[in-house]
């Protein structure tokens, strides 16, 4: 079996692994780095539930594979904030209900972080916009979005 | 799947090499957005997969005396955000930004979503009505272009020989008289596939169209150029009578089926629709 010693960058750490060329960077990140913050949910970037930072920009974990991403940084929603030092986006995710069954959350937070990196004022419209890739089935998005808004007014 | 070979070359001598002795062996992947996805549910089975994701000099978008290039791995993110395609190629910027939804823009690569070959392919249509040019280079380090029509040869078939590497796409720069219009008819604002799509290049002269490039996705097996609608269309005034008058033609020239995603009377009507009005958002 061909196998590839790659090195990633998960949340400001290197990590070392072993892969084959087709596993994918959400395969690795969840079985081999422990990262299972990373959901895995559709497996062919329709949902998003599988976000991540690569390189600076969101990309679905599904839909990269693990050597592509040697000598990369990762960012998961853990790098974005802790439990005891949340991340005004997470804080305002739990403050606006923006979470029900939370499947999607991490998946939204990286997507909504992402976007107020590269916009940090945006309209409602590109809030819609900028999570389009992620899919939520509990919350109808109206309070994902006002979550978004606010944590941008805050930043 | 467990035994693929991976490579990745640093530069194009080595891309050659590998592509030489490899040959039909070998899968070219870029931002894997289609071909992850066909691995995994068995649809393409690589043996040797070449990375050229990175490879400087399939990147990017450069402004040249008469062309627009486009590096074959650029990602559609950067097309969408770029403001040379902006400025030059406005319809090719508008169907950048409607290709999947940001995550997947920043992944996938317009060499991908051409040599993919789906009728449904967003950035097709605006290529072939810009008359893009597609640049290949083969396992002998030979060079060839092929215009855009000439590359889609049938459903999910292109030009492309086995060992052939897509490098960059060429846009002649479009006159400044010319006025381009788009659109993408999917079944949600966004995230959507396409279910038909018009992109068309009209220039004027006095009071009739020159010169008129028409082209459209989702309506026949492969991304098609209406040179017949083109060729009614020039010389004569876009006006009610040309619409009507050009109906049935249109009709003539595309071939659509039903799917899940919409009927073939469907498209039919939906492409007569998008065609009157993006003919007359170019026209004024």
């Amino acid at each position: 079996m061909n196998t590839y010693n790659i090195e990633i960058k998960v949340n400001g750490e290197w990590r070392e692994t072993e892969v084959t060329a087709t596993d994918t960077l959400l395969e690795v990140l969840r079985s081999n780095l422990d990262a299972v913050e990373v959901k895995n949910g559709c497996e062919q970037g329709d949902c998003g539930a599988c976000t991540v930072i690569l390189g600076g920009k969101p990309v679905n974990s599904c839909l990269v594979l693990a050597v592509q991403a040697n000598g990369k940084e990762v960012t998961t929603v853990k790098g974005i904030g802790t439990q005891e030092s949340p991340h005004h986006l997470q804080t305002a995710f739990v403050e606006h209900g923006a979470i029900q069954c939370g499947y999607c959350t991490p998946g939204l937070i990286v997507s909504a972080k992402a976007l107020l990196d590269e916009n940090p004022d945006p309209t409602r419209e590109e809030i819609r916009e900028g999570i389009c890739g992620n899919l939520c089935r509990c919350t109808g998005y109206t309070k994902i979005v006002e979550a978004i808004e606010d944590a941008a007014s805050k930043k | 799947m467990k035994n693929v070979e991976y490579y990745k070359p640093q530069d194009p001598s080595e891309l050659q090499e590998l592509m030489q002795v490899h040959q039909a062996r070998a899968v070219l992947i870029a931002g894997g957005t289609n071909l992850i996805h066909q691995m995994r549910n068995g649809e393409k089975k690589p043996e040797v997969l070449v990375d050229i994701s990175e490879l400087k000099d399939l990147t990017g978008i450069k402004v040249e005396d008469n062309y627009i290039t486009i590096g074959a791995v650029t990602s559609i993110a950067q097309i969408a955000a770029s403001p040379v395609i902006g400025e030059h190629c406005p319809i090719l910027a508008a169907a950048a930004k409607q290709l999947g939804n940001p995550l997947t823009r920043n992944r996938a690569t317009i060499g991908g979503n051409l040599a993919n070959a789906s009728p449904c392919a967003d950035t097709a249509p605006p290529l072939l009505a810009l008359e893009a040019e597609i640049h290949i280079t083969n396992t002998e380090g030979q060079a060839r272009s092929v215009p855009a029509d000439k590359f889609f040869m049938d459903y999910k078939w292109t030009h492309l020989d086995k060992g052939d590497v897509m490098t960059r796409i060429a846009v002649p720069k479009p006159k400044v008289a010319a006025k381009g219009s788009h659109t993408k008819l999917g079944l949600r604002k966004a995230a959507a596939i396409c279910v038909a799509s018009v992109a068309l290049m009209l220039e004027k002269e006095g009071d009739a169209v020159k010169r008129a490039r028409i082209a459209f996705g989702s309506v026949a097996p492969k991304p098609i150029r209406a040179y017949r609608l083109e060729h009614y269309i020039e010389g004569k005034p876009v006006d009610e009578k040309l619409l009507s008058d050009c109906g049935p033609l249109l009709q003539e020239e595309i071939s659509p089926i039903g799917d899940i995603r919409g009927s073939e009377s469907y498209r039919r009507s939906a492409t007569a629709s998008i065609f009157n009005r993006n003919l007359l958002q170019a026209w004024v």
